[in-house]
């Protein structure tokens, strides 16, 4: 175990990373808001969920540095008494939550579709292609917007988790086809590859072959693009939220308190809508940066 | 080293009886025709590609067959059809007595793939780069289920790379950690996991420089002694060819054109295309000698010339040559396809 | 005085976990007019000696010491502007791949045209006819027509030959030939090598041969230069070096090839495999394969050496231990 930790840590990889300052510091940020959203009932210092512990009188206060702020709440409070930081440390963790599982999705559907369609040839890679062509023709947000809009007209009042789940399923469905796509390109390259006809000369079934094989040498190029694609679901997400179709009332995410916040932007009560909008590019924009770092890191020719 | 337990199924009387490879009339067409909805717009005719094209031969066991050719000649695809990763669409091959097509596609496939194996031209691209070269070599072990216990596994995996010159140690490794000639031996030594009795080669050391080239030859060669081992040997290289094989079969375009004991081709090569072929290798002793100039490129695959397919690059072609397709006919020590040959014109 | 003179070349490249040594203390010289054939085994160095020269060596790859001459000229220090104009006026180069030594969007006219044009003051239709003399010297039927052909449209041979017109276009005095013949079919190869010997000295250049086939050193070089990890074996002429190896390396080379022409049950073998870069060892590199190696072997690193009628980098040959011996 610690010859293998030990092999890691001296590759060109972990060289690579420890040599750039923007992964770096970029790998940080993404560590904070993980630990934060994780840790969120002992982090944030009010729970905004909680309506008893709620507070209209506190309504709309400005952040803790301006005149009428108060130090109870450090980053002011919205139109309904709820702490703005606490509620940014919540809906960080819905917002990455989601990004999450959707990506997961997309790349197990994307994955085996593509090892299907790029091992089996034929009229299956010729449908599952055209499918994907189909899907590309539409914006993602779009397909996003119509999964959950019907899921809504379906079920008008889903439980929570329900609406979650349908929020994951949209993104996910929206996201899969380019490591179908990828996947495929790698696949019929490996294909052609002698290790792959040495192991169906000595009678290896077809589906071990693309599992066992073939599998683990196609999944580089989608580690990266899985790592940007959580930055895109997380403001698709947002999207969905901020135009009313997302995460539920009762559990906001960063897009949902965005929306609140700016019915507010131009009477004054600022803080409402850009503290969420900072804390979203932060999230968006250190995920993004690390997926470009291993993006370089991973191309043979640039080491 | 191991006693040829699992190899029933040879034939007791020896060698001689019956060859154990017996390829007749083989053929291999692919459609490489544009798509259809380009065929249907553009009025472009289908296209089929005759990769073989009646190629028949027999090996006895214990010995080596060399198939030797430029490219587009088609021996790689007849080293695939050996093995069962293609389809022939004419024409049988029999091993040790067997169909070995029907074979391969019934439930017999699997024994049928144990005794027939296949090693590699690219040392980079035939072992899979993210498996330990254990993992690699055990998998026909495995797969034909062998060997179950992982222990006993490890050992005889210790054994097969001790075969090849390497390490039992080096199985923990990954295959980048090792040279061209280190990875083509693993390659051997996953072939011989399932104790085969045939073993085709597609174009092995051509890869490998000329020293390393040295040693796995050899090594080829006292593994052959040691087990009995057959060989389809594929190669570009005639003195290669010259020191591993016992028989040798040139192909052109599909088909062959000389089939003949090694000493006989090398000592009278009676087509042709051979005695061009053998003249033009740049040697590297007897250099001063007067050559005949070489005619001409091979002729594009998809389109071969009629009758004789060498006959546009031919010193003595005539009209017969021009439209009848030359059949392989002589005695089984050297056969030729050749009318100016059969004629006595040459 | 030498065409080119390469006098101890080191090539290195720095690496995060070291600097590589990849061409060490190199020097050999080529005269007017003549055929110099390098040879050796992948990883000896013999296509970085041949970029080095063309000054096309790829960063981080850097020349750390030594000197390459042309015509009496420093050239490995030369700023980029400079270079340009010695590449292709006096140096041409022919790699190995004719598919990608083309490209495919333009006329092959056009990028012999464009290349005289570059290098020498002559008209736009007198660059085509020389462009039109150059394919029929290499032996393209219909030159007439084929100038105005894409690469698409040649044979791979064809191809090659078109690469070698267009290394021959502004006349230079020396062609780096990397490897011309070993994508090409057998019978191919016989035709280009022999083009390449007779039309380079029909116009006096010299050519250096870089390949790891000793067959078609044999045929076509006056000189051989064997290359073992980034530096020089043995060099001398070309069937001296054949028939009476003077450095056990180059003789174990020798006896390991299989000879068309002969049987061996077994082939000789050296044992054990070229060293990698990061760990060359001390004194001669070849020392822990050789089989006549004793004890200045493994401490000293020889020099080039005259032995017989070749220069070999072996202490068997130092004129102090025969004299004592």
């Amino acid at each position: 175990m610690k010859h293998t930790l030990a092999r890691w840590y001296d590759s060109d990889v972990a060289h690579s990373f420890r040599s750039t300052p923007t992964a770096m510091a970029a790998a940080l940020i993404a560590l904070v808001c993980v630990f934060c959203s994780l840790f969120a009932g002992w982090v944030a210092p009010h729970n905004p969920f909680d309506l008893a512990s709620l507070n209209l009188g506190d309504a709309r206060l400005p952040p803790a540095w301006s005149a009428d702020g108060s130090a109870t709440y450090l980053l002011g409070t919205d139109d309904q008494g709820r702490d703005i930081l606490s509620a940014l440390i919540y809906g960080a963790r819905i917002s990455l939550v989601v990004g999450l599982a959707s990506v997961a999705l997309s790349v197990v559907l994307g994955v085996a579709l593509g090892l299907l369609a790029g091992f089996r040839g034929g009229w299956v890679d010729a449908l599952l292609m055209r499918l994907c062509d189909v899907m590309l023709s539409f914006p993602a947000i779009l397909i996003a917007l119509l999964i959950a809009g019907v899921g809504r007209a379906v079920f008008p009042n889903a439980p929570e988790s329900l609406a979650f789940g349908v929020l994951i399923l949209s993104i996910a469905l929206s996201g899969w086809v380019q490591y179908a796509r990828t996947v495929r390109g790698s696949t019929l390259v490996e294909r052609g590859k002698e290790y792959v006809q040495a192991a169906r000369v000595t009678g290896v079934s077809p589906l071990r072959i693309m599992r066992r094989h073939v599998l683990p040498n196609v999944l580089g190029p989608v580690m990266v693009l899985a790592t940007i694609q959580v930055a895109t679901a997380i403001i698709t997400e947002a999207t969905l939220s901020f135009l009313g179709v997302g995460a539920p009332p009762t559990s906001p995410s960063l897009g949902t308190l965005i929306r609140v916040g700016n019915d507010y932007l131009f009477s004054g009560e600022w803080w409402i809508t850009v503290f969420p909008g900072v804390m979203l590019v932060l999230i968006a924009l250190s995920v993004n940066l690390l997926g470009d770092w291993l993006r370089d890191a991973l191309n043979p020719r640039l080491r | 080293m191991n006693a040829p337990a699992l190899n029933q199924e040879v034939s007791q009387e020896g060698a001689g009886a019956q060859p154990l490879v017996r390829a007749h009339d083989l053929a291999r067409t692919f459609d490489v025709s544009p798509p259809w909805l380009n065929r249907m717009l553009e009025g472009k005719p289908r296209q089929l590609l005759h990769a073989v094209d009646g190629v028949s031969f027999e090996i006895e066991q214990g010995t080596t067959l060399a198939l030797v050719g430029e490219s587009g000649c088609g021996k790689s695809t007849v080293a695939r059809l050996l093995v069962g990763l293609y389809q022939p669409t004419r024409g049988s091959f029999a091993f040790d007595g067997q169909d070995a097509h029907a074979a391969f596609q019934g439930p017999q496939a699997r024994a049928m793939r144990r005794r027939i194996q296949m090693i590699f031209q690219d040392p980079y691209a035939s072992l899979n780069p993210r498996w330990l070269v254990e993992d690699i070599i055990a998998e026909p072990l495995r797969e034909h289920g062998i060997l179950s216990d992982k222990a006993q596994t490890r050992e005889r995996v210790g054994q097969l790379l001790e075969s090849v010159g390497l390490a039992a140690a080096d199985m923990a490794k990954y295959p980048h950690q090792f040279s061209g000639g280190q990875r083509q031996r693993i390659s051997i030594a996953r072939a011989l996991a399932s104790e085969p009795q045939f073993l085709v080669c597609d174009e092995p050391t051509s890869a490998l420089d000329v020293s390393v080239q040295a040693q796995v030859l050899n090594i080829m060669k006292d593994l052959q002694r040691a087990r009995g081992l057959t060989y389809l040997f594929i190669s570009h290289n005639l003195a290669v060819v010259r020191h591993v094989s016992d028989q040798v079969g040139v192909m052109y375009l599909g088909r062959l054109v000389e089939l003949a004991d090694k000493r006989a081709l090398f000592g009278s090569p009676r087509h042709p295309y051979t005695r061009m072929l053998l003249d033009a290798i740049p040697k590297m002793h007897d250099t001063g000698r007067a050559r005949t100039p070489v005619q001409g490129e091979v002729p594009n695959p998809l389109n071969p010339p009629p009758g004789c397919a060498f006959n546009p690059r031919c010193p003595f072609a005539n009209d017969r040559c021009r439209s009848e397709r030359p059949q392989l006919l002589g005695t089984g020590g050297a056969r030729v396809a050749c009318h100016a040959v059969q004629e006595g014109r040459i | 005085m030498s065409l080119l003179e390469v006098e101890n070349l080191v090539v290195e490249f720095p690496t995060r976990r070291g600097t590589l040594r990849a061409l060490d203390d190199v020097s050999f010289a080529i005269a007017p007019g003549e055929i110099l054939g390098v040879v050796g085994e992948s990883g000896a160095g013999k296509s970085l000696t041949g970029a080095s020269i063309i000054g096309l060596l790829e960063p981080p790859g850097r020349v750390a010491s030594g000197q390459i001459r042309l015509e009496g000229q420093r050239i490995d220090n030369l700023p980029h502007e400079q270079l340009r104009h010695i590449r292709g006026r006096k140096i041409g180069a022919i790699f190995q791949d004719p598919l990608t030594s083309l490209n495919p969007l333009y006329t092959v006219g056009r990028q012999l045209v464009e290349t005289i044009r570059t290098h020498l003051p002559v008209s736009a239709a007198e660059a085509r006819a020389r462009a039109i003399a150059l394919l029929q010297d290499t032996g393209i039927p219909a030159p007439e027509q084929r100038i105005d052909h894409y690469p698409h449209q040649f044979s791979g041979g064809m191809r090659q030959r078109v690469v070698i017109a267009l290394a021959l276009a502004a006349e230079p005095q020396l062609i780096v030939a990397d490897e011309p013949t070993t994508a090409l079919d057998v019978s191919i190869q016989a035709q280009i090598i022999q083009l390449l010997k007779n039309i380079c000295t029909s116009r006096g250049a010299a050519v250096m041969l870089i390949t790891h086939d000793m067959g078609v050193i044999a045929e076509t070089c006056d000189r051989v230069a064997v290359m073992y990890a980034g530096r020089v074996a043995e060099i001398g002429p070309v069937h001296e070096v054949i028939n009476q190896p003077a450095h056990p390396y180059t003789a174990g080379l020798m006896a390991c090839i299989p000879d068309m022409d002969a049987e061996r049950e077994r082939l000789a073998q050296i044992d054990g495999a070229m060293p990698r870069l990061n760990a060359i060892p001390q004194g001669c590199a070849f020392n822990p394969r050789c089989p006549q190696v004793f004890e200045r072997c493994r401490v000293q690193r020889p020099g080039l050496l005259p032995a017989g009628a070749t220069q070999a980098a072996c202490w068997l040959h130092d004129a102090a231990r025969q004299e004592a011996a």
